[in-house]
């Protein structure tokens, strides 16, 4: 069943590039239906699944030879990652509603990127998933080399290198692993069975930066504020919500379990990078001007959660890196449609030392209202999808790293100074109107497809706020499978 | 029942905030406060002479990391459901004729108040968790969007003091979790080794280099800041005079007759039962903050020229004697001495409704010559206000002498209690603390002649006696302090039971 979402996809990106950018109702509502039907698929599929191990959607052999096989398979960590991907690119079809320039092209683009992440997230032969990581790369880089704005090719080339220097080194360190075991497969769950590989100590960090290059990890994150600040905004959305969840979820289904004995030797270390990519995220954001770099910043301080969540190797932790995955890419697709699309596209200015002027909290109240919820939801308040996350990873990591625990909160702290910051300056400025500067009185109303993808985004995170059980009993339940308690117990 | 009484006024809140077209909204806060205070004021009886909990609802909201909702009221909960039920139709009478108070004010008074009520009634700290952050936001917005001139920075500094509070706290409970598996209160005050979590914590978390003991003293300080910000606590106060004069005066009334008494409700449900080793391990230096906060606050009052801000002072000072009791409590006794402990924690309790009442009525004063004034609060624009405002004066006097602590009003009971029972185990302490009544009276009495005594200012010869409506609004207020002051078993027929049994846990 939920192989059929990247199905959908690619078959949605060749029906929107074949309807031609002459026709662009047909094109959007095309790419609308695609995501929607993804994303029906993810919940009935995520339903019916077996949460707590692997289930085999499609095998078949590919490449005997080498041992590679079409293995796409789903068990409750892969669910919750397909669903957040259908979630999000129903939302970045309803905020890209109003594009105009090569309407098919940009499309079929965007489901062509999402096809390419629902692949990564099912795939269980390693060599498949890479070529799913590379679907996805590709798309990522024309969207925003065409449609982007600031800096557009400097930052699609930075991104798209970051990205290809990430994979190689995995790829690298994966033919090692290929030829070094013994099962001759590149089979996930052969290899993470065989029992523990040779080289672990250096195969481990080569394969773990490879993935969490894309996860933001400090210091390799420069890619991530330049991406999302140049990226249109729907693409924006889907860096931020779901690219850069690809790379947690590499890190921790293939170099984790893979080299869990790797992992014990570089837990403190890394986790040291991940509580800096916390503070420095967090301490960017609050120095930064332009409202998108403070958004892009805070996906870095965010995705620091997640890293720490993984390194914290206990069962919450890891359960809890993974529904902060989740969170994350609800919240930062939210904040950057607030951003990128609700308010640039209306004052075309990100400053916030204009916008402060503009007072936007009167002119838009509808927006002012969703970036609240939304900037509440980003700073981890309970009541919405954060808050668990963050609890969670934070009794993992107690146990392990205490004194980065306490240093984590002082993270939060700042991440809630970055936020009241920006919420003070764009939408609650008690500055008034700058003599001569021109403000207009009224900016045009949000239309109908943005407020759809607004409450569809923040409807998800206060139901798993409120409800976490619903992504939580899915979650969990997988990462007791074997292949992490392997992981735990190293730790 | 109770859950409803917590969500009816959310739900009406969230109403209120997004149909701002609502023309009258006061009735329906009005309406939404009655049936509170009824369910409450029930609730309040069925709780009287039992120890245990009488309204508890159970929930399992999330099994794997120990959420679970659950709610329930006993004695000591009782008096915090009764104090929010009174002070909030206090508040609501009081902006009979503010023209600021729109659907939306009412809308985050009413989310306040749901949010006061969840905390008070948690038993687990999630739970407790969830309520006591909803309720920093309505009142953030309160005092940034109503507020004075300086709102924004007054909101912001509120804001981010709370903030490390609370997140401090929250990682202490999560250290606290991973020791003992629970969140649930009662379970984690009851189960609590003779010694403390300290050993319990050193074996689960890999911190190698700290002793048992000095890892319970760091996750008791992290759980402990939460509290120790929100009441607050000498040198963490410096948000108070800030947030407690910028925000409109109705609202005041609020922040300082129930807002802070979250901390304290923290400090005696998460703190006293879970962390007694710890505060008596560090007994004289909380005792002796404690002091600084009761004099600090009496002393800053003393040099205020401003009536609102001398107001938020004395609050301060009044806080202080909560933790005075609350510490003075947590010292391993010479037997026999259980009654004087029993005692310290219920004139705390006292002390909460009593100076949640009495400082929620003179906010509601100030508000009244606020709105005659204008706006200046200054000493220099009253006085000799006696002789043309009978009324005024005498209310407004009952209810000083009531925070100054005369015998026949409620804060003497409150206070006499707290040091009766703080004596028999921080004596140097109380004896530092009584020398506050002094400063409490100076700062009072002083600010009483001149508003009210002297020549007449000749600005203020019009000047308006109090309307019914204010009547209405200090007159239940002075009430309540009498009948507590003569009758103080009132309420320590309610809290009593609850106290001894939670004082009988503290076996050390």
């Amino acid at each position: 069943m939920l192989a059929w979402t990247i199905y959908v996809s690619f078959l949605g990106a060749v029906a929107a590039y074949l309807a031609g950018a002459h026709r662009p109702a047909f094109v959007r509502v095309i790419a609308l239906a695609s995501s929607v039907l993804s994303l029906v698929i993810s919940l009935i599929g995520a339903a019916q699944l077996d949460p707590g191990k692997v289930t085999t959607l499609a095998h078949a052999t590919w490449i005997p030879s080498l041992g590679i096989t079409y293995f796409l398979a789903a068990d409750g960590i892969s669910a919750t990652l397909v669903i957040l991907t259908g979630v999000a690119s129903v939302a970045g079809v309803l905020f890209s509603w109003n594009i105009q320039n090569r309407v098919n092209e940009f499309f079929a683009f965007y489901l062509a990127l999402i096809g390419g992440v629902f692949g990564v997230f099912l795939s269980f032969d390693l060599f498949l998933l890479l070529v799913f990581y590379e679907i996805a790369i590709v798309p990522k880089y024309f969207l925003i080399a065409i449609w982007g704005s600031t800096r557009k090719e400097y930052g699609a080339m930075k991104l798209a290198l970051y990205s290809f220097i990430g994979s190689a080194m995995v790829l690298v360190a994966l033919l090692t692993v290929y030829v070094l075991s013994p099962a001759k497969t590149f089979n996930l769950l052969e290899l993470t069975a065989a029992g523990a590989l040779k080289g672990q100590a250096w195969l481990f960090p080569i394969t773990f930066v490879g993935f969490a290059i894309l996860a933001g990890l400090w210091p390799f994150h420069t890619w991530a504020p330049t991406g999302h600040v140049a990226a249109p905004t729907a693409a924006s959305m889907l860096l931020a919500g779901v690219v850069m969840k690809l790379g947690a979820y590499g890190a921790l289904r293939v170099s984790m379990t893979l080299f869990p004995e790797g992992l014990k030797i570089w837990q403190t270390a890394f986790a040291v990078l991940a509580l800096i990519g916390i503070i420095y995220g967090a301490g960017v954001a609050l120095t930064q001007n332009d409202f998108k770099f403070v958004i892009g910043y805070s996906s870095v301080s965010h995705m620091g959660f997640v890293l720490l969540g993984l390194m914290s190797l206990t069962t919450l932790g890891l359960s809890g890196a993974v529904l902060q995955m989740f969170s994350h890419g609800i919240i930062a697709g939210l904040l950057f449609a607030v951003v990128g699309r609700m308010v640039y596209e209306r004052t075309h200015t990100r400053d916030l030392s204009i916008l402060e002027h503009s007072g936007l909290g009167r002119k838009m109240p509808f927006v002012s209202i969703t970036f609240l919820l939304a900037c509440l939801a980003s700073m981890g308040f309970p009541g919405f999808s954060g808050f668990i996350a963050e609890v969670s990873i934070l009794i993992g990591s107690w146990q392990h790293l205490p004194v980065l625990t306490i240093l984590a909160g002082i993270g939060i702290l700042v991440g809630v100074g970055f936020t009241l910051r920006a919420l003070q300056k764009s939408f609650y400025s008690a500055v008034p109107h700058a003599a001569g500067a021109e403000v207009p009185a009224a900016y045009e109303p949000v239309t109908f497809p943005e407020k759809s993808g607004a409450i569809l985004l923040l409807a998800c995170s206060i139901v798993i706020g409120l409800y976490p059980r619903l992504l939580f009993d899915l979650i969990h339940p997988a990462i007791q499978q074997p292949m992490f308690t392997k992981i735990i117990s190293a730790g | 029942m109770m859950t409803l009484l917590v969500l009816l006024p959310i739900f009406c809140g969230v109403v209120l905030l997004f149909s701002k077209s609502a023309r009258n909204p006061r009735p329906l806060a009005l309406v939404v406060n009655f049936i509170i205070f009824a369910g409450v004021t029930l609730i309040a009886l069925r709780t009287r002479g039992a120890a245990g909990f009488t309204v508890e609802s159970i929930y399992s909201w999330l099994p794997a990391i120990g959420l679970q909702y659950r709610l329930a009221v006993d004695g000591i909960s009782a008096v915090f459901l009764l104090l929010t039920a009174v002070v909030f139709l206090m508040a609501i009478f009081a902006t009979a004729q503010s023209s600021f108070a729109d659907a939306r004010y009412f809308g985050l008074l009413l989310l306040l108040e749901g949010g006061l009520l969840g905390t008070f009634t948690a038993q687990n700290f999630l739970h407790f968790f969830l309520f006591w952050e909803i309720s920093l936001v309505p009142a953030f917005f309160i005092v940034r969007l109503y507020g004075g001139a300086r709102r924004a920075a007054a909101s912001i500094q509120f804001f981010v003091y709370t903030m490390v509070g609370s997140i401090a706290m929250l990682l202490g409970f999560l250290a606290l979790f991973l020791a003992t598996g629970t969140f649930d209160l009662s379970e984690l005050a009851g189960t609590r080794p003779v010694g403390g979590f300290g050993p319990l914590l050193a074996q689960k978390l890999n911190w190698s280099s700290l002793s048992p003991t000095a890892l319970g003293t760091i996750v008791f300080l992290l759980a402990f800041l939460g509290v120790a910000v929100k009441v607050p606590l000498w040198p963490l106060h410096s948000w108070l005079p800030a947030a407690y004069t910028q925000a409109p005066t109705p609202a005041t009334m609020v922040l300082t007759g129930v807002m802070s008494k979250m901390g304290v409700y923290g400090l005696i449900r998460l703190i006293l039962p879970i962390f007694p080793e710890q505060i008596e391990a560090l007994h004289a230096p909380l005792l002796a903050l404690a002091v600084i906060t009761i004099l600090y606050g009496a002393l800053a009052a003393l040099a205020q020229r401003d009536i609102k801000s001398l107001f938020a002072y004395s609050s301060l000072s009044h806080l202080g004697y909560c933790f005075l009791g609350v510490f003075a409590a947590a010292k391993a006794g010479i037997p026999g001495l259980e009654n004087e402990r029993a005692a310290a924690v219920n004139g705390v309790l006292l002390q909460v409704l009593s100076h949640g009442i009495i400082a929620a009525a003179l906010f509601a004063f100030v508000s009244f010559l606020e709105r005659r004034t204008g706006g200046a609060l200054e000493y220099e624009s009253f006085g000799g206000l006696r002789k043309i405002n009978p009324a005024f004066a005498g209310m407004m006097g009952i209810a000083v002498f009531s925070s100054l602590g005369l015998p026949g009003l409620s804060g003497f009971p409150a206070e006499f209690l707290i040091f009766k029972g703080s004596f028999s185990f921080a004596p140097a302490a109380t004896a530092f603390a009584v020398l506050g009544l002094l400063f409490t009276a100076a700062y009072l009495l002083t600010f009483y002649g001149r508003v009210f005594f002297g020549p007449l200012n000749m600005n203020r010869s019009a000047m308006a006696d109090l309307s019914a409506a204010e009547k209405l609004v200090v007159v239940p207020a002075i009430a309540i302090s009498l009948a507590l002051g003569f009758a103080p078993q009132l309420l320590l027929a309610i809290s009593n039971p609850a106290v001894t049994a939670l004082v009988q846990q503290l076996k050390f």
